[in-house]
């Protein structure tokens, strides 16, 4: 049987997701089964990066315009710069050779690891799943807590 | 030393080494060998302990002008 690792994506801040993708990916090349598990800001990281019309109430429309709406649009926890930050270090990480986040993202669809979405936060924050990216899954923290209580690595990111 | 394949990460950040060392090694029979050559620095602790947890056998590695070069042979 296989082994398992976890995390939970938990921020919605483009660094922290980079790094949560970078440990996906590599745990997936362990032959793990991971899975990431999106709830509240994290949700953000699997937004569509275009806008998708839906029928929504005043409140979660504007939750919808203030989020950041999918990975290119993510902000840094430290250093932000009223979004000069994140291109300093896009600009960083094409001059090293590191993969964008968007490019992490589909590097682990293609490995095989799951992307659950957080239905309870989503209906908080008003998203629908039209919004959300395809191909992933959607759950709560049941089962998340089934693939973690397996998992030799869980992580909160 | 003679390889079965040679996967090539020269130039390629963290995780992109271990992941196309995978994908190759999936590819393999039972004995055969891959070489992987890379110039991330942290690759030395990154094969050692992957070859080791994925259970398959680091035959050896060495380095040089900055290339690590790793014989896997697939368990």
């Amino acid at each position: 049987m296989k082994e398992k690792s976890t995390i939970v994506l938990f921020s919605g801040d483009l660094d922290k997701a980079i790094a949560a993708f970078i440990i996906a990916n590599g745990a997936a090349a362990y032959d793990h089964e991971v899975t990431i598990f999106f709830t509240f800001w994290g949700l953000n990281a699997l937004r569509k990066d275009e806008a998708i019309q839906t029928k929504k109430g005043l409140l979660e429309k504007a939750f919808g315009w203030m989020m950041p709406r999918g990975p290119k649009k993510l902000g840094l926890s430290k250093m932000n710069f009223g979004g000069l930050g994140p291109q300093m270090i896009k600009h960083v990480m094409k001059k090293h050779n590191a993969l964008s986040l968007p490019q992490l993202i589909e590097l682990a669809q293609e490995q095989g690891v799951k992307l659950v979405a957080c239905t309870m936060t989503m209906d908080l924050l008003g998203l629908q799943q039209e919004e959300l990216i395809d191909e992933i899954e959607y759950a709560g923290v049941a089962a998340y807590l089934g693939d973690a209580s397996n998992g030799k690595v869980n992580l909160f990111i | 030393m003679q390889a079965d394949l040679v996967v090539d990460t020269k130039g390629l950040a963290c995780p992109m080494p271990i992941v196309r060392a995978k994908k190759a090694l999936d590819t393999l029979e039972v004995g055969q060998v891959m070489e992987v050559l890379s110039t991330d620095k942290g690759s030395v602790n990154d094969f050692q302990a992957w070859v080791k947890q994925t259970k398959h056998e680091l035959i050896k590695h060495e380095e040089e002008n900055g290339v690590y070069k790793f014989y896997v042979k697939k368990v």
